[in-house]
């Protein structure tokens, strides 16, 4: 506030908010470490990378237009079977598999969205769940296809760009996995701060106030659900490419509610929630089913009161709290 | 001489046995400022519920520029210019007033479609919110959260939403509801100074604004339209005295007999 508001002009003033600011900037340097720090935990970083990417698919929809989905797994689900059948019926190429898999997520968002842009609340709630629960099913019957409980075999991912090999030690893996995470992320930021981007907050800010000002909220709706499924799908994709397997619970209940969870704990709303609540939540999952396996639950379910009590914006938003706490003294 | 900018036809709507809009016919001549006064519980924000079409009529038809526009979902009558404001604030709470505005300003343009373009690329869009807010004396606070704004500040903002559509036709629902007088006669001047292109019919308790800024009052009493005209016959006509008999409006609306001011 102490910034003189009426001096700064209106589009100087929106323009200072799409600049990078330098914890962004430390941030994604930082995503590089685990190649100098922990060499022997690629494989743990990419897998984190690929949850984040997930998590940042869900606050497009949940964080930024305000639609809660328990079935959001569905469409990361559908980009694993796409890459991983393309894959294991000839096509190992990883980009054009990852293209594939946005498609066919994006193409079942869109179909589903003109069902999801008509509730709210709860009903949105239960209408996302039983559309994961469908689909999950359905996985399960066409045995022949997706390999059923035994998941799908046979996947080999060609060498990246035609140069690089997918190593044991997950080197190549986890630098794939960076790479496409950060391009979507530059993505994502692009579309948050666009017109677009602001007219979804007003849907999560007001939904009954948006026709008022003649907006076709709906279409709206349709638009970033289709988008955030396709975002799902490449992170799907990049989990079959990856570990060359695709198993059930890929698209299962399971894998849902741990994305709502992920983007809980790091704070929705805020783009780097889902990142931060996915490595803070698989590196607990790491370590916690290291002490002891069984009963990990316990301790994400402690993780997640605890951040819910008392950081009610999630990591973030405590941090962002403090920060400004820390700049007015 | 072209027909009325907004016109209904026979508009009713009843909730099971409770009849809250009857047979209500009202025209408003393009650029006029129209009042809507009536008792509470009289049916004056549904009319306009009904007329927005937030609300569906069970009967009657709805003409804006002699369109019919009955079957229109709220936001294409609103793209169309038939633009309203909320008694109780309806804001972006977690948006600045440049944002809520510039929200506004986009959707008309379509702007708000485009998700591949950051909204910088759109200067004209926010000039033009901007220059929406300084013109309601807004500019200095168009940063500030929705929320942190003063209330009568809130209710300024309700209408910059609401000319950021570029409306053809404005209901404003109790535009100072809750606002104190000192404040609501500058709340009363800006909607004055809108553009003449702009149709105005308000919804208003205060009898002494009503006459000020009204060129005609439409009375309404138990979901009908009871009487109107003029606001110097309004203000001698028995059936209106004897609806608001025990308000005593009678001495105000002596006061202002004179003809209605203009602009």
């Amino acid at each position: 506030m102490a910034l003189s508001e009426s001096a700064a002009s209106p589009r100087l003033y929106l323009q200072a908010q799409t600049r990078w600011r330098p914890a962004e900037i430390v941030f994604w340097l930082a995503t590089l470490l685990p190649y100098v720090l922990f060499p022997n935990y690629l494989s743990l970083a990419s897998q984190i990378a690929i949850a984040g990417l997930f998590a940042l698919s869900l606050d497009l929809i949940l964080g930024y237009a305000g639609i809660v989905s328990l079935g959001h797994a569905a469409f990361f689900g559908v980009g694993a079977y796409t890459a991983g059948l393309l894959s294991k019926y000839g096509w190992g190429e990883p980009l054009t598999g990852l293209a594939a898999a946005a498609l066919a997520a994006g193409i079942v968002g869109y179909a589903t969205s003109f069902v999801i842009c008509r509730f709210r609340h709860l009903a949105l709630i239960m209408l996302t769940l039983g559309f994961g629960l469908l689909l999950a099913e359905l996985a399960n019957t066409l045995g022949w296809l997706t390999g059923g409980m035994d998941g799908l075999q046979g996947i080999h991912t060609w060498k990246l760009l035609g140069i690089f090999r997918f190593d044991l030690y997950g080197r190549a893996a986890y630098a794939y996995a960076l790479a496409v995470l950060f391009v979507l992320f530059l993505f994502a930021r692009r579309l948050i701060h666009s017109p677009f981007g602001l007219s979804l907050r007003g849907i999560r800010e007001n939904f009954v106030r948006m026709p008022g000002i003649g907006a076709p909220s709906r279409a709206h709706i349709r638009t970033i659900y289709t988008i955030a499924a396709a975002l799902a799908g490449v992170a799907g994709a990049l989990l079959a490419q990856t570990t060359e397997t695709v198993s059930l619970d890929s698209l299962g209940f399971e894998r849902s509610a741990e994305v709502v969870v992920m983007l809980v704990l790091g704070g929705t709303g805020r783009l780097y929630g889902g990142l931060v609540g996915a490595i803070v939540y698989m590196i607990a999952r790491d370590q916690f089913s290291g002490i002891v396996p069984q009963y990990w639950y316990f301790w994400i379910g402690i993780l997640l009161v605890a951040v819910v009590m008392f950081l009610p914006n999630g990591i973030l938003g405590g941090l962002a709290k403090l920060s400004s706490r820390w700049s007015r003294s | 001489m072209s027909g009325p900018a907004l016109a209904t036809r026979g508009l009713a709507k009843s909730f099971g046995s409770l009849v809250v809009a009857r047979d209500i016919e009202i025209e408003l001549p393009k650029g006029v400022r129209y009042a809507l006064i009536g008792p509470n519980g009289a049916g004056k924000t549904t009319l306009i519920n009904l007329i927005t079409g937030m609300l569906q009529p069970g009967a009657g038809r709805i003409f804006l520029d002699d369109i019919d526009i009955t079957a229109l979902p709220p936001e294409q009558r609103v793209r169309r210019g038939l633009v309203r404001t909320y008694q109780i604030n309806s804001l972006f709470p977690h948006l600045t007033a440049l944002e809520s505005v510039t929200l506004a300003v986009c959707e008309r343009t379509r702007a708000a479609r485009i998700w591949w373009r950051q909204l910088n690329a759109y200067p004209h869009e926010i000039d033009e919110a901007y220059d929406i807010l300084t013109a309601l004396k807004l500019g200095a606070v168009c940063h500030r959260l929705t929320r942190e704004l003063a209330y009568g500040q809130q209710r300024l903002l309700e209408i910059a939403l609401a000319l950021a559509t570029r409306p053809k036709v404005l209901l404003l629902d109790e535009p100072a509801a809750g606002v104190p007088r000192e404040e609501s006669n500058e709340l009363f001047a800006a909607i004055a100074g809108l553009s003449r292109e702009i149709t105005v019919l308000f919804i208003e308790h205060d009898m002494e604004l009503v006459f000020r800024f009204a060129t005609r009052v439409i009375v309404m009493v138990g979901g009908s339209v009871l009487v109107q005209g003029p606001p110097h016959e309004i203000a001698t006509d028995p059936q209106v005295r004897a609806v608001y008999l025990g308000k005593a409006p009678a001495k105000g609306l002596q006061a202002h007999r004179q003809e209605p001011r203009h602009d």
